[in-house]
């Protein structure tokens, strides 16, 4: 279980005028302090850890932003920033001394400049909302978290997310070119801008994945593309995970790099169907999403030898959508995948580690004994071709024990990720669901200067504590 | 998601109903992205997932609601948008029904509010009452300009007064308790829900669905015990007005099937048709269980049965751009999504659709006159989209959409009345092309 720090007493016992102040920075609405209506506050998308915060913050512009972060940082009060709430790792997951910052209210795209091809959004726009502002003009930004619908662009700089296209497009790092930031002490500094690169230091690098512990991101500069002329998706079924497992390598092996590789298991296969409609192979093991782009004659190129490698590895069919809504189809299912889930249990705690993609067919079966052993189904769901899993380990929170084994099987999972040389998280963040489980990840010492770092930017520790490090000191 | 209910409290249909809803969440989160309230202002609390927590907490607590949770309740347009975005397939509608019945049995309101929904909830229901409330404000609306806007009560009636209509059209006796016959061959026998305050304030659109539906060769009952279908108390946690007035068109609707049967109940305010479709479920536990599920299967918005009897245009495309506003008790409540706009396209129409069409004009039943501010911000956005397409007229499915979007330059009309007009009906008033 995941232990958080003892609240400070002195913060509580000034609570009151803590959120007077708040008071004088923001409009009424702007801060909420009373239980009932923090309590929708005390968690994010991971929901087996749950602590209503001290307050929260809801600044609509970058001034209210610093303001807040300066009045916070003289009273030495701790601060969870939060995007929509939908990290799976906790990375919003308040503290009961700690004010959540709620970014939702920055909501408003500010350029776009096809010329030089960047945009300048502030941090509440939903990933989404950026490709969907410029759609009609044939661009898009190109990573895609799962959760694209919903998940805010200040929470992907700060977990480095992911999605289904990076594995050609590259992560949330590869695509950003400037952010504006503000600091613990209220200082608003531009990192960056709409140039590819900056001199110096690659500050860019080093905030981006920072989870939300060196500084706010209060408007970022992302880098947009010109859409490809068209794409393809295929859906090949497989009679088992290995079997697809072992595929997916010998595409990536073979050196072609579709736009997005993904996996589906039985059970994600069937809860997806059941909420898409989007014509997935029932009879199926395990599933894989191979989408091409480009020219006609380049996706046929691509599918055709994408068909060929396939049919090496004995599939139960292979189809390649022929519609634009067929394609849309198959991507609603693979993007509610998590939440369609919800069908089939009640509850799911969603593993993040990676591998290199040739230990696939081994990580999958061993995952497999393990539901075995622990007593708990698992659905695979995942970038396959960047060999980022997420077994999702289905459990029943109103019953405890199971809760338990499923926090171990987890535990497991990602330790066998670093066995076979992979690592704890893909694109979701450490937060504080894959904390304890760094010193598998790193020695002692690499530790101490991830902290070091840390301690630069925000030497009270007070900007998204307890995530990310072992709570003991090293 | 985990819920925290005694075997006690679990034994209450209800409780159990919600538990099994909220056991379904996930807490993703990609709710909140299409829900109106939470994009206009960015507060978890205005969002789906912050209100099923909120209800949750509530409900598990057994006791009365309190403000805070009634304010974020009350500005939920139940338009349902989240259901069609959850991937978990949360019935959020049955969770916050409930949440507004458990909210009217055990919250007191502040009393001008209290009045305010007493009488909306007798008045609008009612067609007598309605029209001499609309004659009431027809007369009152000059003096509109003196009612202090200060007050959420103030900008209430402020709201009620302006949506109320200049003129208000005479009564047809068409839509009157009767047996329209079929013209021709007789294709199907169908009941027709004329409506409560539609009935009133456009009894155009019930004249359209009639002249169609016969022309069509459909036969078209109107029984007399059917009034109110219940949604408009319903929605506002007023269960049992709601109860009583779904009883009545049960019962009217059962003598029907029984008797000289029923291919369909067709349903021309959606908004009504998404309740009407839940009877099944509302009556669960009811004498009328098998009834009110028979009934709920029985129901038809008019594009779906349009679409079932494969409606034709008689007369030459008018050449004539319309924007389709889906209402969200179409397309969330009851998921009808490409029906009216391939009659539209098959009646010779050039269809065109505003940018973010799930997000709702802010009509939803009474909330335009309970939530002003919200309610004029989502139609000035709704109508901006709409305009951006350059239509020259608008179409929706739903009475309350209607009456929302009326007053720009743009005429808006009932689908039906389009289709009737293209299979032969008169050119509907307000349209500036004629048909060739």
């Amino acid at each position: 279980m995941i232990s958080l720090p003892e609240p400070k007493a002195e913060t509580l016992a000034k609570r009151d005028a803590i959120i007077a102040g708040l008071r004088r920075i923001l409009p009424d609405s702007g801060v909420i302090a009373d239980a009932a209506r923090l309590k929708p506050y005390e968690m994010d998308g991971l929901t087996a850890y749950r602590r209503p915060p001290l307050a929260v913050a809801l600044p609509e512009t970058t001034e209210q932003l610093a303001a807040i972060l300066r009045f916070l940082h003289q009273e030495d009060v701790r601060v969870i920033p939060r995007g929509a709430g939908t990290s799976l790792s906790g990375g919003a997951l308040p503290l009961a001394d700690g004010v959540v910052i709620g970014m939702m209210r920055m909501n408003r795209i500010l350029e776009i400049n096809y010329d030089d091809r960047f945009a300048v959004v502030q941090a509440g726009v939903t990933n989404l909302g950026i490709t969907a502002a410029m759609q009609a003009d044939g661009f898009f930004y190109a990573p895609d978290p799962s959760s694209q619908l919903a998940c805010m662009i200040g929470g992907n700089v700060a977990m480095n997310s992911g999605g289904a296209h990076c594995l050609k497009y590259g992560v949330t790092a590869n695509n950003l070119l400037g952010l504006k930031i503000v600091t613990m002490e209220g200082d608003i500094l531009d990192i960056g801008g709409a140039h590819l690169d900056a001199a110096g230091y690659d500050w860019l690098g080093l905030l981006t994945g920072s989870e939300g512990q060196l500084a706010m991101v209060s408007e970022v500069t992302v880098r947009i593309l010109r859409a490809a002329e068209g794409q393809r998706a295929m859906l090949a079924a497989f009679r088992s995970n290995e079997i697809a497992g072992a595929c997916v390598d010998r595409i990536i092996g073979s050196g072609i790099i579709p736009v997005a590789l993904e996996f589906m298991d039985r059970p994600a296969i069937h809860a997806c169907e059941d909420f898409a409609h989007a014509g997935y192979p029932l009879d199926a093991e395990a599933l894989l999403i191979i989408e091409v782009e480009g020219s006609v004659a380049e996706q046929d190129d691509l599918l055709g030898r994408i068909r060929a490698i396939c049919d090496d590895f004995d599939p139960i069919s292979c189809r390649v959508s022929q519609t634009a809504e067929e394609s849309a189809a198959i991507w609603k299912g693979r993007k509610g995948a998590f939440g369609a889930v919800g069908r089939i249990s009640p509850d799911y705690l969603c593993m993040d580690g990676t591998i290199p993609t040739g230990q696939l067919p081994l990580v999958l079966r061993r995952i497999g004994e393990m539901s075995e052993q622990y007593r708990l189904k698992v659905a695979n769901i995942f970038h396959a071709g960047d060999g980022n899993l997420h077994p999702l380990i289905m459990f029943d929170a109103n019953d405890p024990d199971s809760f338990h084994r499923a926090e171990a099987f987890g535990a497991d999972i990602l330790r066998l990720c670093v066995e076979v040389g992979g690592c704890l998280t893909g694109e979701h963040g450490v937060g504080v669901e894959k904390r304890d489980l760094m010193h598998h990840q790193f020695t002692a010492t690499e530790l101490d200067q991830q902290r070091a770092i840390k301690t630069a930017f925000d030497p009270g520790w007070l900007l998204n504590p307890a995530k990310v490090f072992p709570l003991v000191a090293a | 998601m985990q819920t925290h209910f005694s075997a006690e409290q679990l034994r209450d249909s209800d409780t159990a109903a919600s538990n099994t809803v909220l056991r379904t969440c996930v807490h993703c989160g990609f709710c909140t992205a299409t829900c109106p309230t939470f994009v206009l202002l960015g507060d978890e609390l205005d969002s789906p997932r912050g209100r099923i927590y909120l209800i949750k907490e509530m409900l598990e607590s057994g006791k009365p609601a309190t403000e805070p949770v009634v304010r974020h309740v009350d500005r939920c347009l139940s338009c349902l948008s989240c259901m069609t975005t959850c991937p978990s397939g949360v019935n959020y509608m049955h969770l916050v029904d409930h949440a507004r019945r458990y909210i009217e049995e055990t919250y007191t309101r502040p009393w001008p509010e209290r009045m305010l929904r007493g009488v909306l909830a007798r008045v609008l229901p009612n067609p007598r009452l309605f029209r001499l409330a609309l004659r009431a404000a027809a007369l009152a609306r000059p003096a509109a300009g003196l009612i202090p806007t200060g007050t959420v009560t103030g900008k209430r009636m402020q709201a009620m007064l302006s949506l109320a209509p200049t003129a208000l059209p005479s009564d047809s006796p068409a839509q009157r308790p009767q047996v329209h016959q079929a013209q021709g061959v007789k294709r199907g026998r169908v009941a027709l829900l004329t409506g409560c305050a539609q009935k009133v304030l456009a009894p155009r659109i019930n004249d359209a669905t009639i002249r169609l539906l016969t022309r069509l060769g459909i036969e078209v009952v109107i029984p007399p015990e059917v009034g109110c279908c219940g949604a408009l108390t319903h929605h506002m946690g007023q269960h049992d007005p709601a109860m009583a007035a779904a009883r009545a068109a049960i019962a009217g609707w059962t003598r029907e099937i029984d008797g000289a049967g029923l291919d369909a109940i067709i349903i021309n305010t959606s908004g009504c048709g998404t309740t009407v479709k839940d009877y099944g479920f509302m009556f669960r536990d009811a004498p009328e269980a098998a009834q009110a599920a028979r009934v709920s299967g029985l129901a038809a918005d008019i594009s779906e049965y349009l679409v079932r009897i494969d409606y034709q245009p008689q007369r030459g495309a008018p050449g004539l751009t319309v924007a389709y506003h889906a209402a969200c008790s179409l397309q969330h409540g009851q998921k009808v999504t490409g029906a009216p706009k391939a009659l539209l396209k098959t009646a010779g129409f050039t269809v065109v659709e505003p940018r973010d069409p799930h997000l709702c004009c802010g009509s939803a039943g009474t909330y335009n006159i309970l939530q002003p501010e919200i309610a004029g911000q989502l139609r000035s956005r709704k109508l901006a989209n709409l305009q951006e397409r350059r239509p020259d007229v608008i179409a929706a499915g739903n009475i309350g959409c209607i009456t929302q979007l009326s007053g720009s330059d743009l005429p808006v009309m009932h689908t039906v009345e389009l289709l009737d007009w293209m299979a032969g009906g008169p050119q509907p008033s307000g349209l500036a092309a004629g048909g060739s």
